[in-house]
């Protein structure tokens, strides 16, 4: 304790609301959670202990289990990489010294405000619609309509597509990212003869790796829990193929009141998660660059 | 020679910027102009413009399921929106400051847990969370969306906060803390009000996230009377699959326009938010 200043305790006053918050709505919930996924527990009935049932059932017998984490797993493999080139490329011609970009970057950001909204996933379920305004652009110019909502194949990328249409934060943060790379080194290049794909590849990629990292976790722990998009848009349907993770758990505990159960469900997700976060953070060694040498905190 | 390569590069990003910010926003002002045509018409036509300006839509719309009208739709949004966005704020300021300016036992555990909690699937805590606010008997209330922001439940924006708070220039604490000022009022007279702008960034993006908020609503709200404007939309859109499109529209396009104002009135905070901590999105 000797190390610390007496008026440095203070702090503690300070942290109080967040640690308190952090015991009642995020450490004792976050430990039931993992207690209720060993139970039978519903709403109805006091839980009883039934060790790693749910689990068997799970990875057993539970048909829905395997469809819905394939479907969540493909929605993430689109909808973050193509989120995040996009991102990227925009970002790039954003950067460059143009008049009017404001406006464009103002525009483009739009869409990440609407996004998650319940106006937006209806303008998405009409556009998409058999009788929705992008087959009636498709009858205009002489194509056939396509059933983008009501087949199995198609609707999980249509709604990957309104996760692509919300590229604006992470452009916004590339932008950012772009602004910091020193001009020295694109001017050094040039003397060098380096041509532009060059310099991509060689500047611009490793001076924003940073970012890229941050916002391939970003993007991929926020796309693993989508909720709102499918459930508004094709409830899960159809045949489940867009049945994501979060429908799942939410069905699961709310539906069908297998609390016990949806747990159990929640914390392979988390786990999931959490291996693949620690596993690009650890692959990250080899192609994050960092100019000070290391994370602040 | 060099020149004209670039007058061409030029047009040519101009021209792919414009088609895409075409191909982006045209929906979003399709909308707009399909809450003023009538049912028919929206299922016809691809123009922006309608045809025969109508607003029945919207008139009839705003009644909602004739027992209970938007009105009270909007009333309840804000209610919920706004106190907890003030919650937030408030509570993750200060305990910013604590994170911010002072060295204490356990510093670096405890941002480190805070930090983790960023990564914390909202689901694994549903269950749990549901459990507690009906035991407490929260639940169809707007305390379980106020409460928790007072304890400061939303790490993104108190590590925004300690981001901001980092940048302001210790002197300012220390010839305070010279002048006889306490940890206390070092908060209240430096510390905020040097805040502002970050605070500002806060309090608009809660709004927006809280305001577009579905998924909290549906498991906590299931008394129709407290219904904010995003659960009312959803049972209007369930019950109403084939009909009143264009009232659905016009709802629709209501319920985003505080956003989009609060957006383009504040896009400066909403740069400068997502560019100082990248929040999420």
């Amino acid at each position: 304790m000797g190390k610390y200043k007496k008026r440095d305790l203070v702090a503690f006053v300070f942290l109080m609301p967040w640690i308190i918050g952090f015991l009642i709505f995020q450490a004792v919930p976050f430990l039931n959670s993992l207690y209720y996924s060993f139970t039978d527990l519903s709403m109805l009935k006091t839980p009883n202990w039934i060790g790693i049932a749910n689990f068997q059932e799970i990875f057993t017998y539970d048909r829905d289990f395997r469809k819905s984490l394939m479907a969540t797993c493909i929605y993430v493999i689109i909808s973050v990489p193509l989120k995040l080139l996009f991102a990227l490329f925009i970002a790039m011609l954003l950067n460059m010294k143009l008049k009017g970009i404001g406006l464009f970057k103002t525009l483009f950001y739009l869409p990440s405000i609407l996004g998650g909204s319940v106006g937006i996933a209806i303008l998405w379920r009409f556009l998409f619609a058999r009788e929705g305004f992008v087959n009636l652009l498709l009858s205009k110019v002489g194509l056939s309509a396509i059933d983008w909502l009501g087949s199995p194949k198609l609707a999980l990328p249509t709604v990957s597509l309104l996760a692509v249409w919300q590229f604006g934060s992470s452009m916004i943060l590339f932008l950012a990212a772009l602004k910091q790379i020193p001009k020295e080194l694109y001017e050094a290049a040039m003397v060098d003869g380096s041509g532009r794909v060059r310099m991509f590849f060689r500047i611009t990629v490793p001076m924003i790796t940073p970012i890229i990292l941050f916002n391939i976790i970003m993007q991929m722990i926020n796309a693993f829990q989508e909720f709102s998009a499918p459930f508004l848009i094709t409830q899960g349907g159809p045949l489940k193929a867009t049945y994501l993770y979060g429908l799942m758990v939410y069905e699961n505990a709310f539906t069908y009141l297998k609390m016990g159960y949806a747990s159990a469900l929640s914390w392979i997700l988390f786990v999931i998660m959490m291996a693949l976060t620690f596993l690009i953070f650890k692959s990250s060694k080899g192609w994050v660059f960092y100019q000070d040498g290391g994370m602040e905190s | 020679m060099k020149n004209m390569y670039r007058i061409i590069g030029r047009t040519g990003t101009y021209l792919f910027l414009i088609l895409l910010t075409v191909i982006m926003i045209y929906p979003l002002l399709w909308m707009l102009g399909s809450a003023f045509k009538d049912n028919q018409e929206i299922f016809t036509s691809l123009s922006i413009f309608p045809e025969n300006f109508h607003v029945t839509a919207f008139v009839e719309g705003w009644k909602g399921n004739g027992k209970i009208s938007y009105t009270t739709y909007f009333i309840n949004t804000f209610l919920m929106v706004i106190p907890t966005v003030a919650a937030t704020v408030l509570s993750s300021i200060t305990v910013a400051f604590g994170f911010a300016r002072f060295r204490f036992p356990l510093k670096g555990a405890l941002f480190a847990l805070m930090i983790a909690t960023l990564l914390l699937p909202e689901q694994i805590l549903l269950v749990p969370r549901y459990l507690l606010f009906q035991k407490l008997n929260w639940v169809d209330s707007y305390k379980v969306f106020i409460i928790p922001a007072l304890f400061a439940t939303y790490p993104f924006f108190i590590y925004m906060m300690i981001q901001f708070i980092r940048g302001i220039p210790r002197e300012l604490d220390e010839s305070a803390r010279i002048d006889g000022c306490g940890a206390f009022q070092i908060f209240a007279r430096i510390i905020f009000p040097l805040s502002k702008p970050a605070m500002f960034s806060v309090i608009i993006f809660q709004f927006v996230w809280r305001w577009n908020d579905f998924f909290n609503p549906l498991i906590y709200i299931n008394d129709v009377k407290k219904y904010p404007l995003s659960l009312a939309l959803r049972s209007a859109l369930d019950i109403s699959a084939t009909v009143h499109w264009d009232q659905l529209m016009a709802m629709s396009v209501l319920s985003m326009l505080p956003p989009v104002v609060l957006y383009i009135c504040a896009q400066k905070y909403f740069v400068e938010g997502i560019a100082t901590t990248g929040l999420k999105g």
